[in-house]
């Protein structure tokens, strides 16, 4: 699929990107480009590939086929050690948080910190409590993980994100399971976070009003290929039938409401013969 | 798929699974020199998997003290030789039960609580989170596990030991409750048990032991399928399989140490 993004600017590009588990085919030849200093959404329903493609993009799984390039540089062709020197400039907000569960909110952010730079802890403790402050728990660094509610371990996981200033932040379904205060939290978290640092951003989800209404650019993913692409203006306009199945949440469609079996009628019969 | 097949298939898969563990291990033992600028994540294992292993080591070594020495001073009194209860109750603890029971001990307790832990890490991204955060999980979390385990062992069963043969467990039977002479029981354990050949042996098995059992134990959480199934799965695996490892190690040790 011919993309429309100016190749230049780009800090991502995915190009005819073939991944399987196994038998099961997630990835069928995409083409994805992450314009540096924008919020790029990757949408498509549960278990369509989204979280896998963002580890595909930081390297933590390697593709069959096809090349993922950061900033140039050919993910699957890395050392460790090169590797683990551009993930420094990434960061990625898990869906579960992923926040170390024996450390407190203060100990996680200045988890990374701590393991990557020689910085006096006088330091350290001033750059945690800036970033705790940039997502509004400062007072909450005495907390453990345990003690925090979903929307809050987010966001203490988004303070470790941005703990060593990267380039670029990936979101795992950010707004998965969060009550609306938080949602909308979060939602101003990352787009301030992206236009105030000067990220770029790469928000996986399946909210669409939520990810259309903070998105500059959108991927709509589906059974291993990229269905549309575009602004959110040309995603609520798209021609595509399954996207606007998508984004209506309509029961019936392009998807279809039954899962594909034989007919009805021949399963009853069948059962009462046996 | 025949019987042939099926048999070939399962242990190729065991093959390869053991290669995975050794190249799994090889990563484990490249990391730990760089636990010398780390010095806190080993002593908190240490704690961990040590310290908090103590009770159960302590409280097993006594009973097995005990059992041993009524077992022991019912056989040696049909010949008369009572006295040699001490010769008796050591070296069967410093030369098997000691290690092995200690062994077993520490893949139940400690062994099923790594697997778990570092599984539960798994599954809840953390190990995913480190690697994104550009920290190697086997460096920050393995390796300080691993050697704790190798350091925690010797002491484990040298604590072991002493319970069962001193005052609280075979001591206690033997001398107080069945009458043995004291310092027949002391002489006896002071003239058999050799520093160079028992001594050496607690620490060469059980280092052994703690070696494998550890492996075994983070080796199994660290690829523990990321689920509730496969963590409970990967502690299952680890206290069998840690057992019956140390169970055939100590048959070949023995064989190696004690043969003439």
């Amino acid at each position: 699929m011919a993309l429309e993004t100016d190749s230049s600017n780009n800090l991502v590009t995915v190009r005819d990107l073939h991944y399987a588990i196994g038998s099961r085919v997630i990835y069928k030849g995409v083409d994805i480009d992450i314009a540096r200093g924008r919020i790029t959404a990757i949408m498509g329903p549960s278990g369509t590939g989204k979280t896998t493609l963002l580890r595909l993009i930081s390297g933590q799984w390697k593709a069959q086929s096809g090349t993922v390039d950061f900033d140039g540089q050919r993910i699957a062709k890395l050392s460790q050690a090169k590797l683990f020197g551009l993930r420094k400039r990434m960061g990625m907000l898990f869906q579960s948080g992923a926040l170390l569960t024996d450390l407190s909110v203060y100990d996680n952010v200045a988890f990374p910190l701590r393991e990557h730079t020689r910085l006096p802890e006088r330091l350290i403790r001033d750059i945690v409590l800036m970033k705790l402050e940039a997502v509004g728990l400062r007072g909450a660094r005495g907390l453990f993980p345990a003690q925090l509610s979903g929307g809050m371990a987010r966001r203490v996981a988004l303070a470790r994100a941005i703990a060593l200033d990267p380039e670029m932040i990936m979101y795992d379904e950010p707004f998965a399971g969060q009550d609306p205060i938080s949602m909308g939290v979060l939602l101003r978290l990352i787009r301030r976070l992206n236009d105030v640092l000067g990220l770029t951003s790469i928000v996986v989800s399946h909210d669409v009003k939520e990810t259309l209404g903070i998105a500059d650019y959108v991927y709509v993913i589906s059974d291993g290929e990229v269905v549309d692409h575009g602004t959110p203006d040309d995603i609520r306009h798209s021609k595509s039938d399954w996207v606007q199945q998508f984004i209506h949440a309509s029961a019936d469609g392009p998807v279809p409401f039954h899962y594909a079996g034989s007919a009805y009628a021949t399963d009853l019969l069948g059962a009462r013969s046996a | 798929m025949s019987n042939t097949g099926q048999i070939f298939m399962r242990t190729f898969g065991w093959l390869g699974e053991l290669g995975r563990s050794a190249i799994f291990l090889a990563r484990v033992l490249a990391a730990l020199p760089r636990l010398v600028t780390k010095p806190r994540l080993l002593i908190e294992q240490i704690y961990s998997v040590g310290v908090l292993s103590l009770l159960i080591v302590v409280v097993a070594g006594v009973f097995v003290g005990m059992v041993l020495a009524l077992s022991g001073y019912r056989a040696l009194a049909d010949f008369g030789a009572e006295n040699a209860l001490g010769t008796s109750v050591a070296l069967v603890v410093v030369r098997e039960l000691g290690p092995v029971v200690t062994g077993l001990l520490f893949a139940g307790r400690a062994g099923s609580a790594l697997a778990a832990e570092i599984g539960l890490m798994k599954a809840t991204d953390q190990l995913s989170g480190m690697e994104m955060m550009a920290v190697d999980p086997i460096r920050r979390i393995v390796a300080p596990r691993f050697l704790a385990g190798l350091i925690a062992m010797p002491l484990l069963t040298s604590i072991f030991c002493v319970m069962a043969i001193g005052a609280g467990g075979g001591y206690f039977v033997g001398v107080d409750v069945l009458g043995v002479d004291a310092s027949a029981y002391w002489n006896g354990i002071q003239s058999s048990v050799e520093f160079d050949r028992d001594i050496a042996n607690i620490f060469i098995k059980s280092g052994v032991f703690g070696a494998i059992i550890t492996w075994v134990a983070v080796f199994q959480g660290y690829y523990a399928p990321p689920t509730s199934e496969g963590v409970s799965r990967a502690t299952t695996n680890t206290v069998v399989i840690a057992s019956l490892a140390l169970l055939a190690a100590n048959l070949m040790l023995t064989a190696v140490m004690f043969s003439n």
